[in-house]
């Protein structure tokens, strides 16, 4: 990298008139000046464009969904009932299924992405750390619509085979449980789009907690090992209550992830306006209720209620990333503190 | 056995120590398990790509139109929609952020914007792409009355920005403040110096930045599915609704027809071929640097 500037501009060094008055001609430093002012003040401008980004996101979903908001009242939230033709709508089947396809993901991602954490932080030889730790990251990278086409043609097919009757005949013979694993096996359906969206996932929690999990000052590693400490145990009682906040920064940053998400799940949760506690039934998320009927709405009511719904989901998801964003800040912050 | 030291009593025969390390050896097989899990499905994926892929990649996928059900045809006008607008998305996005971040970084030391600007372009980079689709629908598709490749280039801009505002101001913090006081010290005015200094010891890494986002948005389908629209024939003009391979996949995958999914892999295949290229070459060349 070339750190020196060419002198655009500049008188030479070696020139007489830099050495003898030593100071650039005053119309030379104006123009700098000016120069000067009119760059700091672009980038500032720009940067109060993505500053105001999120609030003019939130004041048009506002505006768009005001007609269902007038019409429909706070009812909206927990209606169950959507049905376009006799214009009455309500959020509470979508919010449901996002909850659910969100729960059920974390279920699964958060193990699985603390278990790839330890093995990329402590188990791994050095040289596999990279690769390993890159193929993790291509599963962010896969775009949305391609885990939908997967899990429609090859997930849910063989899931519905061979998973659902599995657990079925496991799980669905619990008492209590068994509610959550009626009905027949389709393949596709919440519980699907449930391990999809935790595929998905797990790269954004892994790559946090590794992070996060680096951070762990050696010393404080060292000293647990020479105690007589397992790797298990240095990572149980020493990395994970040194890195807490930033790991539930992490699973937070998850879980926006996965409220979110819109292609995988609209092809495999079975977009269905029904309410069911099995989660072998399909379901509708927001997203997906978006993705699905929105070109279609005819009315402005249909489409008012359908932005309100956005709204929704747009407010949801940056509560939960704003949290976990001051969660990784604050432990940015304890880091500085500590150590 | 007994006239063996106590120490060995302490570690290889104490009940309680052996319970230790068997834990610990159960705990590190499970970690090891995790990996393979994680592995497994990014594999799986990648193998069924291929296979199904493979088999619709043929030269008539980029030379002919979108196909009617049951009739023969490619992804051109598809591909072609998907590079101009993916492309006009970064071109409107990519100054943006890198502007943006560059006041993050340079001169946002003191006071409020900065760090409020940072904390809002964080929760901005894993907001729902869904919604974002909404937004350029109500401000821009809504006011116009149509569905446009410029509506789609839009969202896909608002896309690129957080990726490079993100990468951009990393980067430029990265950058040693001993170069920037040399360059002042030889009386570079600030605007100079950010210029010809910070952004060249910076470059690979906000093209790494900028690479990252191109990526991000070849896949995107979500913010295209009210904005875009989709366009059976092939079209330039970016004031109609315009056709792009996300949208196209989705429409065709959602089919029932047999010769329609069959372009959908090849467009699957495409996409993920390009979009796992563009990281690993972002990788590459920022640790070149």
């Amino acid at each position: 990298v070339s750190a020196v500037p060419d002198n655009g501009g500049f008188p030479a060094a070696g020139s007489s008139a830099a050495v003898t008055s030593g100071i650039p001609p005053p119309a030379m430093l104006r123009n700098n000046a000016l120069m000067d002012a009119i760059f700091r003040n672009l980038t500032r401008f720009f940067a109060f464009v993505v500053f105001s980004l999120l609030a003019a996101i939130l004041v048009s979903l506002v505006i768009g969904g005001s007609l269902s908001m007038q019409k429909l009242g706070w009812e909206f939230l927990w209606k169950a009932e959507w049905n376009p033709v006799t214009e009455e709508f309500g959020a509470l089947v979508p919010i449901f299924g996002t909850l659910v396809t969100s729960t059920i993901a974390l279920a699964i991602a958060i193990p699985v992405s603390f278990g790839i954490a330890i093995f990329l932080t402590e188990l791994s030889p050095v040289w596999l750390r990279r690769p390993l730790g890159t193929a993790i990251e291509m599963l962010a990278a896969i775009p949305s619509i391609i885990y939908g086409m997967w899990g429609l043609f090859v997930f849910a097919p063989l899931f519905q085979q061979h998973v659902q009757p599995l657990l079925a005949g496991t799980l669905g013979k619990v008492p209590g449980l068994d509610v959550l694993f009626s009905g027949p096996p389709m393949g596709i359906g919440m519980l699907s789009a449930g391990i999809i969206l935790a595929v998905m996932v797990i790269p954004f929690i892994t790559a946090v907690m590794r992070d996060v999990f680096e951070l762990v000052p050696p010393m404080l590693k060292e000293s647990s090992y020479a105690l007589g400490s397992t790797t298990w145990e240095v990572v149980w009682r020493v990395v994970l209550p040194f890195t807490k906040v930033g790991v539930i920064g992490g699973i937070m940053l998850g879980l926006g992830r996965a409220l979110g998400e819109t292609m995988a799940v609209t092809f495999v949760i079975g977009n269905a306006h029904r309410l069911s506690p099995s989660l072998f039934a399909p379901g509708n998320s927001i997203a997906s209720a978006l993705a699905n009927e929105f070109t279609e709405a005819v009315g402005d009511l249909y489409t008012s209620a359908l932005i309100e719904l956005g709204l929704i989901l747009f407010l949801i998801t940056t509560i939960v990333l704003a949290c976990s964003k001051l969660l990784l800040l604050q432990l940015a912050k304890q880091e500085g503190t500590r150590t | 056995v007994s006239a063996v030291a106590p120490r060995s009593s302490a570690t290889a025969e104490n009940p309680r120590y052996r319970a230790r390390r068997r834990m610990n050896t159960v705990m590190m097989a499970i970690s090891t398990v995790a990996l393979l899990f994680g592995l497994f499905w990014l594999l799986w994926i990648l193998g069924v790509l291929a296979w199904n892929g493979a088999a619709a990649l043929r030269p008539s996928l980029f030379t002919q139109m979108t196909p009617p059900p049951g009739g023969n045809g490619g992804l051109a006008n598809a591909i072609f929609g998907s590079v101009l607008m993916a492309g006009a998305g970064t071109l409107i996005g990519t100054p943006i952020g890198i502007l943006a971040g560059t006041y993050l970084a340079e001169y946002g030391r003191r006071g409020w914007l900065a760090p409020t600007t940072r904390f809002i372009n964080d929760v901005l980079l894993s907001a729902p792409s869904i919604v974002i689709g909404l937004f350029v629908y109500a401000v821009y598709v809504s006011q116009v009355k149509h569905f446009s490749g410029w509506a789609g280039a839009f969202a896909l801009a608002i896309i690129v920005v957080p990726v490079v505002v993100r990468t951009t101001d990393d980067m430029l913090k990265l950058v040693p403040n001993s170069l920037r006081e040399a360059a002042v010290a030889l009386g570079a005015p600030t605007w100079k110096m950010i210029t010809l200094v910070s952004y060249r010891a910076a470059k690979a890494g906000i093209l790494t930045g900028v690479l990252l986002a191109v990526a991000r948005i070849s896949g995107e389908t979500a913010p295209l599915l009210f904005t875009a629209l989709n366009n059976q024939f092939w079209s330039a003009d970016m004031n109609k609704p315009m056709a792009n391979l996300p949208v196209v996949i989705f429409q065709f995958a959602m089919s029932p027809y047999e010769d329609w999914h069959r372009l959908a892999w090849g467009g699957a295949a495409l996409i993920t071929l390009l979009v796992l290229g563009i990281n690993i070459a972002a990788r590459v060349i920022f640790r070149k640097k």
